[in-house]
């Protein structure tokens, strides 16, 4: 048995092929992992930044360093770049492409030409984003309500086409995932036997086929509606301005879980690598994924109690939304149990999980507050619910990814990080959250509604709080950049399984060859077994 | 207690009916979400920390697996969980139904949301512009519509919300439990001036509020009748006589003028009126037109008669809205500016437009 693992005989898929063309039309997963990896960060940033401008313009009541206009371009600019070209492509996209495959036992993806173009698609769909953008961008927010969005001056239809090419590529990638998942797991790998994170990643792409359509044809309607007077939606031809926020939100409310169930996905496996046990209880973990997938579907209504839907309607959805939060907790609850009696490893991942654990509870429980009808009266849409969203977005999927990007550092590209610098980065981001966001419940409280570029006077302290937690914030991220960045360079070498971890794609070498194995392995345990010794494990999960 | 939970909650004075409890709700579901995230942090944390790995501990093959969880754990937590979130359901649900239907016999006004204001219209004939005027102690019932866009009539301490959508009529009610003035907000973005379209609601006692319909009926309109507003806008009733300018300036304040109009110079949605009076200005359809006391009344009774260049149609007309009293004095106001000159970087006289592709530009001003 090979020490280095298996595939360490040939070279990694870094080094196996040379040349910008090898990797432009690589049909390689790793690469277009890595491209994707690029894309997402880059874009991470771009919103990054537009966040700190929107928050120094807040720092005063009236105008402090930009117009109202640009002010408002700006927050639909940092809406769309930071939901469809950041978090729901990034952890699918990059960490599912990545390791997926791996974890199933597979030399790639089911369809690696179809995985090449999704990354294309994306890039178009960008492309024509930042077009739209130069073009004057739109100042609809990212919620594109209608009549608004029809009759702005902005460039509304194309930033429409622009995330409709962008939903075209996240169910490319999905497709592939379940086709993947369905028929190229190792002989042995049984339903069963899965990694958490697949079927975490499983359950993101099934919402994907789902609803992703139905956003598509609506912002292709409100763009119908904006170019060519169309009147599905806009009242002065006689269409409904509230049907399109019932289709826009039964979209994306499955989208908010298309962008936070991948972050459970990394969680179960770091958690379970670093404590050295099987989650606690594993049918939970994977099926509340399911559940959570499903009843997601059930609950658009809740953003609309004050739009004028009918009592009973609102009573309905309120009721519906109840439940989401139980699987949530179900996995929450599952989690720290795994915890109990493990050996854990204080690592960068683990704190971030911490992290995690407060943000996600918090903004999870915000949100079933949210869903309480008569408080959402005077939450809705103020900063309350601003606070809530990024508290799960920013808190839950952001921390998860960079859980995952120290994670995986190892397996993508061979190295390690600095411990240390990563703790304090991480302390860094998370205080710098806090400060960012807390105050923006009490904000919601106090009655300052959302998208505002100026405000009454006695809000402003609780803003300047905020927009000094933003640059915070800002830092970290950037340390935690930098910190990686070295690693790449500098890092020491990591061996194929750092970690000790028994998940699958650990026992391949670290980075992995091209085709990841070189025997094809058949698995005989499940991807959680601590109680077998690291050369045991490996010999049951490899072709003898 | 409550007075407690609220300010460390920042919410705003309870003047509404149901606002008290409605933060009782509130008080609960908030400190359940605080105490359970941190419980579930700091458990998970003690965790970290108890079954930390020494170092240098060799990793694996001795651990047991872990004792599954009791099958009746589990139910309990899921039981016990969605007990409390069926709890908040249902008293939500149950101060929703109330909020939402207004008691029977409630005074009714009907509501207009237009970029950027709110005009209201009382069943007796009155109309207002931002300022809303309803009677303590009695439900009202708030008729919405918008001319436009959607927007959200939000009074948040009032704890009370509602959209106004283009084409279809919504309503909401309230009850204001003492005289006082209160922010109105709008809550659904609605273009440039979303975060100016606010207002206020005064209100007033019974028989003020008599006083102030009876004060805006048609027959009543007497230049003095701005002075007989009732004491509670304060600022309208004067103990001295004031001068008609300072009267134009809180007319044009109250009325909303001053959103889109400003009076230093400095760029806005409409034309400055800082040295506007006397001179010449270019217009959207050609031509050109002096600024005297008949174009500015024409201008606030029908905008869109003869429209300054380089702005967008967006004023509305105060015809019928605004008392003969108030233009007379808003026009003394345009003219004692006649002569104030722009703050250095304030840009000239001449005004800002909105391009169809969104950007801003400045209208250079031409000089007859
Ligand atoms: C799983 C993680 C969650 C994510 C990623 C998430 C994300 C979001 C986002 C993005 C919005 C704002 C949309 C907008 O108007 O721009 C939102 C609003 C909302 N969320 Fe969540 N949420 C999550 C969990 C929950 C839960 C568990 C509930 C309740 C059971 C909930 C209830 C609500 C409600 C009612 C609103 C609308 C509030 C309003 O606009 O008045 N959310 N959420
Ligand atoms: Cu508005």
């Amino acid at each position: 048995m090979d020490p280095r693992g298996v595939g360490a005989t040939h070279p990694d898929y870094m080094r196996a092929e040379s040349g910008v063309r090898s990797w432009l039309l690589t049909k390689d997963h790793k690469r277009i992992a890595l491209m994707f990896y690029g894309a997402v960060i880059t874009f991470l940033m771009l919103g990054g930044i537009f966040a700190l401008i929107l928050r120094t313009e807040l720092l005063t009541p009236e105008t402090t360093i930009i117009d109202p206009m640009t002010y408002n371009q700006m927050f639909t600019l940092h809406g769309v770049t930071m939901v469809w070209l950041f978090l729901i492509p990034s952890i699918p996209a990059v960490f599912g492409n990545f390791v997926l495959p791996l974890m199933l036992g597979a030399k790639d993806l089911a369809f690696p030409r179809i995985n090449l173009a999704s990354f294309y698609v994306y890039v178009a769909s960008a492309i024509i984003i930042l077009t739209a953008m130069v073009l004057g961008g739109a100042d609809t927010g990212w919620t594109f309500y209608v009549p608004y969005s029809s009759t702005s001056p902005t460039a509304v239809t194309w930033m429409g086409i622009g995330i409709f090419v962008n939903g075209v590529s996240s169910i490319m990638t999905a497709l592939n995932f379940v086709v993947t998942t369905h028929t190229l797991r190792a002989q042995g790998l049984r339903w069963h036997r899965l990694p958490l994170f697949v079927w975490a990643i499983y359950g993101t792409s099934i919402i994907i086929l789902f609803a992703t359509p139905v956003l598509g044809l609506s912002l292709l309607l409100v763009a119908a509606d904006h170019g060519l007077g169309l009147g599905i939606f806009d009242p002065r031809y006689g269409g409904d301005p509230v049907l399109f926020q019932h289709l826009f939100w039964f979209y994306s409310h499955p989208a908010v879980y298309i962008m936070i169930l991948p972050s459970f996905a990394v969680i179960s496996e770091v958690v379970c690598t670093f404590s050295q046990r099987p989650p606690a209880s594993y049918r939970a973990i994977a099926y509340s994924s399911l559940g959570i997938a499903f009843i997601g579907f059930f609950t658009w209504g809740h953003h609309m109690f004050v739009a004028g839907m009918s009592e009973w309607d609102a009573g309905v959805f309120g009721g519906l939304s109840m439940f989401v939060a139980i699987f949530s907790a179900i996995k929450v609850f599952t989690w720290v149990a795994t915890l109990r009696g493990g050996s854990i490893a204080f690592s960068t991942p683990m704190l971030y999980f911490l992290w995690f654990l407060f943000l996600f509870v918090f903004g999870g429980m915000t949100g079933v507050a949210v869903a309480t009808q008569s408080l959402d009266v005077h939450w809705h849409d103020g900063y309350f619910v601003v606070a809530h969203f990024h508290f799960i977005m920013v808190g839950g999927a952001l921390t998860a990814f960079l859980a995952a990007a120290h994670y995986w550092f190892p397996k993508m590209f061979g190295k390690l990080y600095d411990e240390r610098v990563g703790l304090l980065t991480s302390v860094a981001v998370f205080i710098g959250f806090v400060f960012t966001f807390l105050p923006q419940f009490l904000l919601g409280n106090a009655g300052m509604p959302r998208r505002y570029y100026s405000y009454p006077p006695h809000f402003q302290w609780l803003n300047v709080l905020s927009t000094g937690g933003a640059w915070l914030l800002g830092a970290g991220l950037i340390l935690a950049l930098i910190n990686l960045v070295v690693a790449l360079k500098w890092g020491r070498r990591a061996g194929p399984n750092p970690w000790g971890s028994r998940s699958f794609e650990w026992i391949t070498s670290s980075p992995p060859s091209k085709h990841n194995f070189d025997v094809t392995p058949i698995i005989e345990r499940t991807p959680y077994d601590y109680h077998l010794s690291e050369e045991d494990a490996r010999a049951r999960s490899r072709a003898s | 207690m409550n007075e407690l939970l609220r300010r460390i909650l920042f919410l705003p004075p309870q003047a509404s009916t149901v606002a008290a409890e409605i933060d009782g709700l509130h008080y609960f579901v908030i400190i359940v979400t605080m105490l359970g995230a941190v419980a579930v942090t700091l458990v998970g944390g003690y965790f970290l920390i108890r079954y930390r790995r020494r170092f240098g501990r060799i990793v694996g093959t001795h651990r047991k697996p872990p004792s599954p969880i009791p099958f009746w754990t589990e139910v309990m937590v899921v039981v016990g969980l969605f007990g409390i979130f069926i709890t908040w359901w249902v008293i939500g649900f149950r101060q929703y139904m109330r909020l939402r239907v207004a008691p029977e016999g409630a005074l009714e006004i009907y509501v207009t949301g237009k970029q950027w204001m709110w005009k209201f219209a009382y069943p007796e004939g009155a109309n207002s512009i931002s300022t809303l005027y309803v009677p303590a102690g009695r439900p009202v019932k708030l008729i919405l519509a918008s001319r436009d866009v959607i927007h959200s009539f939000f009074v948040p301490d009032f704890r009370v919300k509602q959209d106004a959508v283009p084409g279809r009529l919504t309503t909401m009610w309230f009850e204001a439990k003492e005289p006082g003035r209160h922010d109105i907000y709008c809550t659904e973005y609605c273009g440039v001036s979303h975060s100016t379209m606010r207002g206020e609601v005064v209100v007033l006692s019974p028989a003020d509020y008599e006083r102030w319909l009876r004060g805006a009926a048609p027959e009543q309109q007497l230049a003095g009748q701005v002075a007989e507003r009732p004491a509670i806008v304060g600022r309208y009733s004067p103990a001295e006589p004031i001068s008609m300018v300072r009267q134009g300036e809180i007319a044009a304040s109250q009325l909303g003028c001053l959103r889109c109009h400003s009076l230093d110079g400095s760029q806005h949605l409409g034309p400055t009126w800082a040295g506007m009076y006397g001179s010449t200005v270019p217009l959207a359809q050609g031509g050109t037109v002096f600024v005297d006391e008949a174009y500015i009344t024409e201008s606030i009774m029908d905008p869109m008669a003869k429209l300054h260049a380089g702005f967008q149609p967006i004023m509305p007309s105060y015809f019928g809205s605004m008392r003969p009293a108030e233009s007379a004095a808003i026009v003394e106001l345009i003219k004692s500016l006649r002569d104030v000159r722009p703050p250095p970087g304030g840009g000239l006289p001449g005004g800002i437009v909105i391009t169809p592709n969104g950007t801003i530009e400045q209208v250079p001003e031409v000089k007859p």
